[in-house]
């Protein structure tokens, strides 16, 4: 069972690799949309430090959203995903290996250029911190929940659009928890705890039902 | 007399019953309406609370609580037709769930929209980020996303069966919306929405809220059953029973 684990999530980590460029621009995308709410909402060093977590996880939100498209799109198109479908190996497991990979390319190098954006936002060492760490819990979140989005809308004429408009909502709850956790952080670190502990046990249930419901999302679309 | 169940999941047989039903429904909402309007207008206390009195438009709650109460359990209704027909496979169950959708939605705008002209009364504001104004609001858009994911797919069988996933993921706000209360001690602070148990209102108020709630029930149901038969027809086009329903001099 690993082991299929393991291959599906190398091969799609490879075939990652050999185009870069999709994974980089997932990256610019957002340190662009970041990079912009300063221009319009001016560069006042106090506005930008209310609005930094909040502006930080939308565009976490939209980055790992535009990102969901290709999630099984290049499978599904050279039939990949078909013979996957019929293989013995449960599909779920399959998909998590999928989903996995999706995040390694898209969801971490988020978490790990925060920093950079954090101190445009004149945010402390620790909400930045803070926001590392809500952002660790929370985008595998954004993947798992996306992937039932992206098997949904498998193949279908304006599929992107309709996508953002069934995940988003399904997002909010990950939005409002990890940005709530950076903006108490300002207030007492120890505050933090909650808002941390409610996206571990998102990422739990997510990391539980969002695979086999991703599973017979691709069966229905698919079949 | 037996009464098969399993005759009704047909919809050539539940195409007639379903007519038969309607006016029943829309006679019974009706009647419900006009008893629960009388009483929330005349039966009722003219100002509610102590210092700082809710005067005569705390009556907008005989619409805004039971359309907020119909929309989450149209919701959980939907959720429910889409299960069972993903596990039983049964055409009329989808159908049914996708009747469901438009109606909730529409309760969902509603409980939305006087909840706003009360805010802005009472409140001084026509919306709040109170979590249940939010979560309300998410699952206004989680019926508008059933719908457009069920009308963006024209193979009608995998358009239902998407759909009814997309539902049943969605079904996890309805909790979060009924128990969602930034004040869980009325005594404590103030909030739009306190923890409130339906002991403590006021029996008149509540007597005409039930029955309020009844009337867009039985409204929801005759709404819905005539959406219902439309899709039927709609579905069943080619299927004889309808050719002979449209056309009876056709008939051999």
């Amino acid at each position: 069972m690993l082991r299929v684990f393991w291959c599906v999530l190398t091969r799609d980590l490879t075939l990652a690799l050999r185009r870069r460029t999709d994974v980089l621009t997932t990256l610019f995308f957002f340190v662009i949309v970041v990079s912009l709410f300063p221009l319009g909402v001016g560069t006042e060093r106090q506005v930008l430090q209310i609005l930094g977590p909040g502006v930080v996880w939308v565009a976490a939100l939209l980055a790992s959203m535009l990102a969901l498209e290709r999630l099984f799109a290049a499978d599904y198109e050279d039939g990949t995903l078909e013979q996957m479908l019929l293989t013995a190996q449960p599909l779920s497991l399959l998909v998590l290996a999928k989903i996995t990979a999706h995040w390694l390319l898209t969801g971490l190098p988020l978490v790990l250029i925060a920093p950079l954006v954090g101190m445009q936002y004149h945010l402390s060492d620790t909400a930045i911190g803070v926001m590392m760490l809500a952002l660790l819990l929370g985008t595998p979140v954004l993947s798992l929940i996306g992937a039932i989005g992206a098997a949904l809308t498998l193949g279908l004429r304006g599929g992107g659009i309709l996508l953002s408009l069934l995940i988003l909502p399904l997002y909010i709850p990950v939005l409002v928890y990890g940005a709530g956790a950076i903006e108490v952080s300002v207030i007492d670190l120890s505050d933090t705890q909650p808002y941390l502990g409610l996206l571990g046990a998102f990422l739990l249930v997510a990391l539980i039902f969002a695979p086999v419901a991703s599973a017979a999302a691709l069966r229905i679309s698919v079949e | 007399m037996t009464l098969n169940w399993f005759k009704l999941a047909s919809p050539a047989s539940f195409y007639p019953i379903a007519g038969r039903l309607i006016p029943a429904f829309w006679i019974l909402t009706a009647l419900l309406l006009v008893v629960g309007l009388y009483w929330g207008f005349f039966q009722t206390p003219d100002q509610l609370g102590g210092s700082n009195p809710q005067r005569e438009y705390y009556r907008i709650i005989f619409i805004h609580v039971p359309s907020a109460w119909m929309s989450m359990w149209l919701y959980v209704v939907m959720v429910g037709w889409a299960a069972i027909g993903l596990v039983f496979n049964t055409r009329l169950s989808f159908m049914m769930a996708n009747a469901v959708a438009p109606t909730g939605a529409i309760f969902t705008f509603l409980a939305l929209w006087t909840g706003a002209f009360w805010g802005r009364t009472s409140w001084g504001t026509y919306w709040d980020w109170d979590p249940r104004l939010t979560s309300e609001l998410v699952l206004f858009f989680m019926y508008i996303g059933y719908m457009a994911l069920h009308s963006a797919i024209d193979d009608t069988r995998r358009a239902d069966r998407a759909a009814a996933l997309l539902a049943i993921v969605g079904l996890v706000m309805v909790p979060v919306i009924f128990w969602s209360i930034n004040c869980p001690d009325p005594t404590q602070c103030a909030a739009l929405h306190q923890r409130s148990g339906l002991g403590r209102v006021d029996g008149n108020i509540l007597f005409a809220m039930l029955i309020m709630t009844l009337a867009f029930w039985m409204h929801s149901f005759a709404t819905i059953f005539m959406r219902l038969r439309s899709i039927i027809l709609t579905r069943e086009a080619d299927s004889q029973w309808v050719r002979e329903l449209l056309n009876p001099e056709d008939r051999t």
